[in-house]
């Protein structure tokens, strides 16, 4: 068991890091995601691994270590404000510039800091 | 307290004059004048230490840990400077009154003069290192603001950063050495670190200590090879010169000196570091102040080279020379602050400063005229007037003074650089106030008002008393300043206008005539000195400035790529290489604890997860294809948390992809449909390498981890769940009780999380991007956008979940549940309203906002936490009790269930207000449809296209 954990916790790593590395935003925001999911399961995987011992007083008589579960609840939900964040802050840039590359490529990077557009009436 | 509050009071007054800006510049001098004067009042009554009485002090911790406290202590010295700063200050605030245009912002000045001036008394009043340090900060940022104070000019902008960078600078070395002096002594109380001198002096790291404090004397107090800030500071209004350049500022480092005198001096480092640079400053700086054309710069080298005199003074090491050095500080202070203000009037009535265009000012305005005078001649050391007195008796001690045994060095250059402030003091009244008057503009101008010669009058009244009567009136005041500084021991000070025919005479006689003979011969050597080159300060550090904005730029240039492919392999590698290099040092030894056996379940889950992780990578450019793929794998971790006893872990973790899922595909809507292939089979190569290395050790880890056995801090936390949380879920009692301020935390940042998104996108409905939106044509959609089923399914469905949401809630302290999970679960109840029939449909029935539900869930867990103060307990300490209510039975009610409702407010809020906030865009970028109406029954329509119907944007009612 600890070795598919493991093994699946690299696995993820990797494609998590191969994906952040492309020049997409989309793509980019996906490999975040995955390597959310790789960095909560080693967090939990802190805890070792147990079958059939949930922490709840009175279920079990040996628990398994309720701590990493605790903060990797928190983990969980935070990895999804984070995602939301990115994946709005690709948007918009996406609507702004038209574009949805990670960079400034060498010919917008001068015209980028030119006057904003006008606001419209709202 | 009172002798804190003599420091405090400037700092708290600084509000005032702004605030009485409207009432016109006399009521903000007023103010400022008034808090000067309270200061002063309580100065006076606090100065029991130059009646030999104890110093008065006043200590209270401020960070004890690091030995910082608020304390000060006004010994002799102390009460000495402070009583400079302060009655300097008054007469500085009349006379600004007067000289300031109606159109200088008075209040901001006064402002800006008082916090420099609680500064100074900070510094000399503080009697601890660490406090010192601060308010010695605090003088360099408020001179800064004073010099420049005309921020329309450049050259005031110019000469006020270069204050800053030289005294700044000097600042850090400071404050490195004062921390090593504190080490060594053992202390940051200064009156303690006084008392170990000897222990100090032998300490290996003495002469560390020494060069950086020097440092931080020297650049503050101008003195060579620091002295080029202090002419370039003559930007500033001339009450600012007057009061930073007599009395305060320059005299800061002095005081420095001076106070720490019992722990450093007497060395022979100090003796030859501190003596020669105060040699050579008053002798450099008094041979460029001779060829001076404008007034306020030949006074400025004048004060340089006068700083430079006192330096020598106090680096002879002697008390004898010490007790001079005190002396002339306080004889400096009045005719150097006379003379600046003299220098300003004639800049204000003649309309120049310059020498080669003034003349004859004293038959112009004789009431200014004879002022200046009488101080100049203090300042060239005419007999009669207090500057007389310091320079005989400053070559008193020059004249039995012998360095690197050379015996006629110092006195030689002492002479010298008083036969040149006497030079320089006869060209300023020959050149500016006798003669005849120019021919020019400036030869008209006339006695300004009382208030603006008057502070004058007091300052050269002072100088001829002291000078007159120096033992009557000096010594009461020079006297315990110099014990202080000497720590005690001193010969009995003896201020007397005749000492009898001395060398010193003799060498005061010689400076004077030599001083007049030079103004003769100055114009012939003005021209002899022309044809040498000179090292300008401004342009070498004008050139050292611009060469590290320069370096800087080609550092940002070569590193800050604004390619995030470049910056993220150095991350990552970076990671990389730091792991293995660490893997490389560690023991490979394998693991004691024995492994789980795998079951046919687990290992058809691994399978899933490879395979769709794989084909994840290969196929990420179909997006639509990638999200589903996400989410395979996002379903696989939450079946590894349920099998691994987490049920609270894969209740989240399945909510959660619930709504990432909804989002990605919210997103994806707006964006391009399919990632390009632009990136060369090289780069993906190089990628996948890196990649698949970062993998390999993130796995290995995981594996060494997981097949170790640990010591977890964790058995308290079963223990105490149910007897101290009032809970059996261990892990929701962590979350809402035993880590409760963390998770509070979270829920905030959770809330920014959600509040910055609408930030984003609300904006986005204006612009260039509202531009692009409006041009948008979604592209792959059903015919029918809001499916009848999936409406009444989600409908029926909403109550239902909103009870199971509500059954999860409420059992989450004691079973698999509470606020996190249960926060999603409703969200995605209402998200369905959404997705089902459409943004304005559902927002016009919203009966909640998101944005209060966001903030009233923050509120609600921050009052829980706040609730347990009024018992006495610490923030969020929970609390439980069980009730019996009828029907349902016996139920606990623990507090830290209304902590956890805050819990499920935010994240409710949270997920709404992102991903409706998302819909609501979206729905701008639909073709126009009526608002409001059943969205099922209107199929797509794109032939009339209308303006767009304002209350699709504003339904949302805010």
């Amino acid at each position: 068991m600890e070795l598919l954990v493991a093994s699946g916790i690299g696995v993820l790593t990797a494609a998590g890091v191969y994906l952040v590395m492309r020049r997409r935003t989309f793509p980019v925001v996906i490999g975040l995601s995955l390597l959310s999911y790789a960095v909560n399961l080693f967090l939990f995987a802190t805890g070792r691994l147990a079958i059939d011992r949930p922490p709840i007083v009175g279920a079990t008589a040996n628990p398994v270590d309720p701590l990493p579960q605790a903060l990797v609840l928190t983990a969980i939900v935070i990895s999804f404000g984070m995602t939301a964040l990115i994946v709005v802050l690709s948007l918009r840039g996406f609507l702004e510039t038209g574009s949805d590359r990670v960079d400034i490529s060498a010919s917008d990077r001068d015209s980028s800091l030119g006057s904003p557009p006008p606001e419209g009436a709202s | 307290m009172s002798s804190a509050l003599v420091v405090l009071i400037p700092f708290l007054a600084a509000a005032f004059p702004p605030l009485a800006a409207r009432l016109g510049r006399s009521a903000c001098a007023g103010t400022a004048a008034a808090a000067t004067l309270v200061s002063l009042a309580l100065l006076l009554a606090n100065a029991d230490a130059l009646w030999s009485a104890p110093a008065v002090a006043w200590r209270a911790d401020w960070l004890p840990q690091v030995g910082l406290s608020f304390s000060f202590r006004l010994d002799a010295l102390a009460v000495f400077f402070a009583l400079l700063i302060l009655a300097i200050g008054v007469l500085i605030i009349v006379y600004a009154r007067h000289y300031l245009a109606p159109a200088d912002p008075a209040g901001r000045f006064y402002a800006y003069l008082l916090l420099f001036q609680g500064s100074m008394l900070g510094i000399v009043a503080a009697d601890n290192v660490l406090l010192m340090l601060v308010f010695w900060e605090l003088t360099s940022l408020s001179s800064f603001l004073l010099i420049g104070y005309w921020n329309h000019a450049a050259e005031s902008r110019r000469g006020a950063r270069m204050a800053l960078v030289v005294t700044g600078g000097g600042g850090f070395a400071l404050i490195a050495g004062m921390l090593i002096l504190g080490e060594i002594a053992g202390s940051y109380q200064i009156s303690e670190i006084l008392q170990r001198g000897e222990a100090i002096r032998e300490s290996p790291l003495y002469l560390p200590a020494l060069i950086l404090i020097l440092i931080g004397a020297f650049t503050k107090s101008a003195q060579f090879p620091f002295h080029f800030w202090l002419p370039h500071a003559m930007a500033a209004p001339t009450p600012v010169s007057a009061y930073l350049h007599s009395a305060t500022m320059v005299k800061a480092g002095i005081f420095l000196m001076a106070r720490l005198w019992p722990a450093l001096a007497g060395t022979e480092a100090w003796f030859l570091i501190v003596s020669l640079t105060g040699l050579v400053t008053m002798v450099v700086a008094a041979w460029i102040a001779c060829f001076r054309d404008d007034l306020k710069a030949l006074l400025a080298f004048s004060t340089v080279s006068h700083l430079g005199l006192i330096t020598m003074l106090l680096g002879f090491g002697t008390p004898a020379a010490a007790a001079v050095a005190v002396l002339h500080v306080l004889n400096h202070a009045t005719f150097k602050a006379a003379l600046f203000m003299s220098v300003g009037i004639v800049d204000h009535e003649a309309g120049t400063r310059d020498i080669r265009r003034l003349g004859g000012l004293l038959w112009l305005m004789p009431i200014t005229g004879t002022l200046a005078l009488v101080a100049a001649a203090s300042m060239a050391g005419v007999p009669l007037l207090n500057g007389y007195i310091s320079k005989e008796m400053m070559l008193e001690q020059a004249a039995v003074t012998s360095y690197a045994g050379l015996a006629w060095l110092v006195p030689a250059m002492a002479t010298l650089g008083a036969l040149l402030s006497a030079g320089y003091s006869a060209r300023l009244v020959i050149g500016a106030f006798l003669g005849r008057p120019h021919p020019g503009d400036a030869g008209h101008g006339h006695d300004p008002s009382p208030g603006m010669w008057g502070p004058v009058a007091v300052l050269v009244a002072l100088v001829v008393a002291l000078g007159v009567a120096p033992q009557l009136l000096a010594a009461p005041l020079v006297e315990p300043a110099a014990r202080a500084v000497t720590g005690g021991e001193m010969p009995p000070l003896s201020l007397a206008i005749w000492h009898g025919v001395t060398p010193a005479l003799a060498m005061s006689l010689i400076a004077l005539a030599g001083g007049l003979a030079f103004v003769a011969v100055q114009e012939r050597l003005d021209r002899l000195r022309e044809a040498f080159p000179r090292p300008d300060a401004k342009r070498m550090f004008e050139a050292a400035l611009s060469a590290c904005v320069r370096a800087a730029d080609r550092l940002i240039a070569a590193t800050h790529t604004q390619v995030l492919h470049h910056h993220a392999s150095v991350a990552v590698l970076a990671i990389a290489g730091a792991a293995a290099a660490w893997f490389w040092i560690a023991p490979h030894a394998a693991g004691e604890r024995a492994p789980l056996p795998a079951s046919a379940p687990a290992v058809t889950a691994w399978l899933v997860l490879i395979v769709a992780t794989a084909t994840l990578v290969l196929r990420h450019r179909d997006r639509l294809f990638a999200i589903v793929l996400t989410s395979v794998v996002g379903l696989i971790v939450s079946l590894t948390f349920m099998q691994f006893s987490a049920p609270d872990l894969a209740l989240t973790q399945v909510s959660v992809e619930v709504v990432t899922t909804i989002l990605l595909l919210l997103a994806l809507n707006l964006l391009p449909k399919e990632t390009p292939a632009e990136t060369g089979a090289g780069w993906r190569s190089f990628d996948a390498v890196v990649a698949s290395a970062v993998g390999l050790g993130a796995g290995g880890l995981a594996y060494a981890l997981m097949t170790r056995s640990v010591d977890s801090i964790s058995a308290f936390h079963v223990a105490q769940a149910k007897p101290g949380g009032g809970g059996t879920n261990v892990v929701n009692v962590i979350l809402v009780d035993f880590r409760g301020f963390d998770t509070f935390g979270e829920i905030i940042v959770l809330g920014i999380a959600a509040l910055a998104i609408y930030a984003l996108l609300d904006s986005a409905l204006r612009g260039a991007a509202a531009r692009r939106l409006a041009a948008m044509r979604p592209g792959l959609e059903s015919a029918d956008a809001h499916p009848l089923l999936l409406v009444v399914a989600t409908r029926v469905l909403l109550p239902l979940v909103v009870t199971v949401g509500a059954y999860i809630f409420f059992r989450g302290h004691n079973l698999p549940g509470g606020g996190f999970i249960a926060g999603l679960i409703v969200a995605v109840a209402l998200i369905m309203q959404y997705m089902a029939s459409g943004y304005s449909w559902t927002a016009a029935r919203a009966r909640f906002d998101a944005h209060l539900m966001i903030g009233g869930g923050v509120a609600i867990a921050g009052l829980t936490g706040v609730a347990s103060w009024l018992f006495g307990r610490p923030f969020l300490t929970s609390t439980f009790d069980h009730v019996h209510l009828p029907l349902i039975g016996e139920i606990e009610l623990a507090s830290a269930v209304a902590f956890d409702l805050g819990v499920f407010l935010t994240v409710v809020g949270t997920v709404l207000l992102s991903l409706a906030t998302i819909s609501r865009v979206e729905e701008r970028a639909e073709p126009p449809s009526p608002p409001a109406e059943e969205p099922r029954t209107l199929p797509r329509q794109s032939t009339p296209a209308p303006a767009r119907p304002r209350a699709l944007v504003t339904s949302e009612g805010d």
